[in-house]
């Protein structure tokens, strides 16, 4: 494999690990307020996530540095191509990340009420804003020949938000976040939550199948393995299944056009290619260094984080 | 307004505001730490009250840190698409670095040590907050390394296909003349940032218990923010001293533009104010320190000092016709602002250190101008804080602004840096958006601070925090 096509698999990794990370979050950010019937409830379903949102977050930043760094074409033409949804998405995740950390920190009952209608909206447009992007990405932006998406005016970004696939992608994406947040719920709380999330991640698979019937027939499969496993309690293999069919959407996604990384719809000579977008062999060579190097480290200590948080968040009040 | 100056002035709003909170960022977490440590070797509840003061302060300005710093790094992509594919190989890898080495380390022990209290052991809950100071630290140096690039281009080679930035070796980029300055400066004036903070906090506490409060935590807070904030103010005007001869050397015209000095001149004076503009090549008045200017730029008072004239017909003969002297006022001002702010944040930490030395209370009962001097302190210690942002953000404004018409000095124009499909209405709206949500926050993060302060003296003693690991863990968000 050359350095190019490995930095592009290894792009597509920091970009599923975000989107199954965070994805889980963002279900647990609509479900905790959704879910959770008083302040003590929804305190648990958010305290399920709490030590480790941003942990998760940061697989987009790396995800991003990565994607800029590994193919700076791709990252300009999609950055500057998909300009007010991308503002959009920063803005949502800019109320979300301090609804969550400000929280605990206002004292008030009323204050934690306004946190968590902020958590919930901003996380339901966070999901939907990324299936929009993934829908947009699977069939290609209308680049011209110096890589820019063309257009005047507001619709130039905005339109491909409001296409077909765009729509169907922000349709999915929000379907399945919730489904990852209701399993992940369940696998981490105790109580009426649990029994709740259980409910909630069956209610949430029915419009995905019914979507990926429409989009993937294939993908039906992926829908319905961890609908047994949720039927049948066994809460991590249910996260579990939901997490690798996740990872199999973004991978299809990302792929689907190899060499291909980015397709123009105006003219296929248009498109951004892996070797056309690639960085210089040099700093190719040099994130090469640090991603072994570095990375092997934050696995290890995410996944110590997870460790020492693994126990159930208790949704039942315990008399103190 | 153009797409060019739309762009320009988002990325001075959204930048400028993330930088407001990063050096707090920065300094309460090696705070925090310190604090903790203390806490920890001497098991006194004092320190353990403060560590949680400097440890909420530090986590209601990490998460706004944390969501303007994501804007930030699809800010080159949105508006500089052209900057991105120019200097992308360049930049791309430093803050991938960036990301992997630091920001997944600050992220994921900030969670480890708010939440893990009663999970780890306490020598290694204390080690979580440590290492995330050590990771504030690791980002503020690649993120400053590769705005040194931009001050002064190492390490690259220029694609003779492409015309675009290869990067040559890292170890060049990050030893830049530049950043190894600008470092230590950068560090110092967050420091000056948090120690304000705390020594704010504290004097709003010693306002609020007129009578003294028993337990005295207010004292303990003022001094530890007023030695922060001292020997900090020391530390900035030093490395500020150093990074202004780095800069003279590297950039001559920023150094010109900021004393308004046209004509070279050999013994140059320093010019402490001016009246009239001093855009006009002779300012109505201006106040002058004889020598200093040869003595800040160089090290010698007599040594000659380049001036805007000579300068602007150098850079025409070099990279041909054009405009390189950048806003002269601009220059001029926010120099002078970043330096004033300074020194009157460390003249007051100066001041009150010495009011309270060997356990005088602040602000005593007696009369005469000294006690006078203190009780409007007190009122208006509120404003110390406020002026280290102040004096970052005119440091910025400066080292950005009077770069112009460069975004990499000699090398690639900001006009050629912009995204070329961008419509000026995009940017409107955008702009807007930033500004509702950035504004919303700043009111919050502000109301949050308050109610640290107000409550800081008042926590009531942590429990000695037992290790059960096994223990259902109990909702505290
Ligand atoms: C709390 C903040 C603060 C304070 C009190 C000072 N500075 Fe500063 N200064 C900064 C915060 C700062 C900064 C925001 O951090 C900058 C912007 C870029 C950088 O590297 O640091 C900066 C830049 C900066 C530069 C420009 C470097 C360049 O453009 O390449 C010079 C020459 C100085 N400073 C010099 C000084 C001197 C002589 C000071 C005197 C006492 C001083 N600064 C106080
Ligand atoms: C690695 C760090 C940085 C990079 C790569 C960077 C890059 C840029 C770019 C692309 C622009 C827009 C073009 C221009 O107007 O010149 C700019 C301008 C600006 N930057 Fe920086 N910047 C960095 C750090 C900062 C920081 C930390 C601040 C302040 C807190 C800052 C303040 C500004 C300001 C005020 C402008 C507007 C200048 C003008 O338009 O005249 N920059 N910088
Ligand atoms: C213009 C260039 C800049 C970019 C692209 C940038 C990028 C980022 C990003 C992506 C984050 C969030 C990390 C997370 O999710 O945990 C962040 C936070 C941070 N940035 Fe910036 N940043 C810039 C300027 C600066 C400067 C000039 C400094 C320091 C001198 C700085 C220091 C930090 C620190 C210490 C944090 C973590 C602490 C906090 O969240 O407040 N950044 N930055």
């Amino acid at each position: 494999m050359d350095l190019p096509t490995l930095w592009f698999a290894l792009a597509v990794t920091c970009w599923v690990l975000f989107f199954v990370l965070e994805g889980f979050d963002f279900g647990v950010g609509v479900l905790a307020g959704a879910l959770g019937r008083d302040d003590h409830e929804r305190g648990a379903g958010v305290t399920t996530i709490g030590p480790v949102w941003d942990g998760n977050e940061v697989w987009l930043v790396a995800a991003v540095g990565v994607t800029f760094a590994a193919f700076p074409d791709w990252y300009a033409a999609l950055m500057s191509g998909l300009y007010l949804p991308f503002v959009l998405i920063l803005l949502a995740l800019a109320a979300r990340g301090v609804a969550l950390e400000f929280r605990s920190k206002g004292g008030t009952a009323r204050w934690r009420g306004v946190c968590d209608a902020v958590l919930a909206g901003s996380s339901l447009l966070v999901a939907a804003l990324w299936g929009a992007v993934l829908g947009v990405l699977a069939t290609g932006l209308a680049l011209g020949a110096d890589g820019e998406v063309v257009g005047s005016g507001l619709g130039r970004s905005v339109a491909p938000l409001v296409s077909t696939p765009a729509l169907l992608g922000a349709a999915l994406g929000l379907g399945v976040a919730l489904v990852q947040g209701a399993t992940f719920l369940g696998l981490r709380t105790t109580g009426p939550l649990r029994a709740r999330a259980r409910v909630a991640a069956l209610g949430a698979l029915v419009p995905v199948a019914v979507l990926v019937a429409v989009v993937a027939p294939l993908g039906l499969v992926a829908v319905g393995v961890p609908a047994v496993l949720v039927a049948a309690r066994r809460e991590v293999l249910a996260f579990a299944a939901t997490s690798v069919a996740v990872a199999g959407g973004v991978v299809a996604v990302l792929a689907a056009h190899l060499p291909v990384v980015l397709p123009s719809t105006l003219d296929p000579a248009f498109s951004l290619t892996v070797a056309g977008a690639a960085a210089s062999p040099g700093a190719l060579r040099l994130i090469t260094i640090a991603a072994v190097l570095v990375l092997p480290g934050v696995v290890a200590y995410q996944a110590f984080s997870y460790w020492v948080f693994r126990r159930r968040v208790a949704s039942e009040r315990v008399a103190t | 307004m153009t797409a060019l100056e739309l762009s320009r002035l988002q990325f001075a709003v959204v930048t400028v505001y993330h930088y407001l909170f990063v050096p707090l960022s920065i300094s309460l977490a090696t705070l925090t730490a310190l604090l903790q440590t203390f806490a920890y070797r001497s098991k006194d509840p004092r320190w353990q009250r403060l560590t949680l003061v400097a440890g909420k302060l530090l986590m209601i300005t990490f998460a706004v840190g944390i969501v303007t710093g994501l804007v930030q790094e699809f800010q080159f992509g949105l508006s500089w698409s052209d900057f991105a594919r120019f200097y992308g190989d360049v930049f791309g890898p430093t803050l991938a670095i960036e990301g992997m080495l630091a920001f997944f380390l600050e992220a994921t022990f900030l969670g480890l040590w708010w939440f893990g209290a009663d999970r780890l052991r306490p020598a290694l809950h204390l080690a979580t907050i440590w290492i995330v100071a050590v990771g504030t630290l690791i980002s503020a140096y690649v993120i400053l390394a590769a705005n040194a690039f931009m001050q002064n281009p190492v390490a690259y080679t220029l694609d003779p296909v492409t015309g675009r930035a290869r990067l040559g070796d890292f170890t060049d980029l990050l030893t830049n003349q530049v950043v190894l300055a600008a470092f230590p400066h950068t560090i110092a004036g967050a420091f000056l940032g948090g120690g304000a903070l705390l020594l704010a906090i504290g004097g709003f506490r010693r306002w609020r218990s007129a009578g003294g409060d028993v337990t005295g935590q207010w004292r303990l807070l003022v001094r530890v923010g007023a030695w922060t904030t001292l020997v900090s103010g020391t530390a900035v005007a030093l490395t500020g001293d150093l990074l202004g001869k780095v800069m003279t050397s590297v950039q001559p015209m920023k150094m010109a533009a900021a004393e308004a000095l046209y004509a070279t001149q050999a013994g140059a004076p320093f010019s402490l104010f001016a009246v009239g503009a001093p855009g006009d090549k002779e300012p109505f008045f201006s106040l002058d320190v004889p020598w200093l200017l040869s003595f800040l730029a160089t090290g010698d008072p007599t040594a000659t000092v380049q001036g805007i004239d000579d300068l602007q017909a150098q850079y025409v003969a070099q990279f041909g016709p054009g405009d390189y002297v950048p806003v002269v006022p601009m220059a001029y001002w926010s120099f002078r602002f970043m330096i004033g702010f300074g020194v009157v944040a460390t003249i007051v930490a100066a001041w009150v250190l010495w009011r309270m030395r060997r356990g005088r209370d602040l602000s005593p009962g007696e009369s005469g101008l000294f006690a006078l001097v203190d009780r409007w302190l007190l009122r208006g210690l509120w404003v110390v804080p406020v002026l280290p942002a102040l004096a970052a953000t005119a440091g910025w404004l400066f080292t950005e602004t009077a770069r112009q018409p460069w975004l990499v000095f000699g090398l690639f124009r900001t006009a050629d840096g912009v995204s070329p499909g961008l419509t000026p209405v995009e940017i409107v709206a955008s702009l807007a958006g930033f500004a509702a949500v950035y504004g919303l926050l700043a009111v919050v993060w502000v109301r949050l601070v308050l109610r640290v302060a107000r409550t800081a003296s008042d926590e009531p003693d942590e429990p000695a925090a037992a290790v059960e690991p096994d223990r259902p863990l109990v909702p505290s968000y």
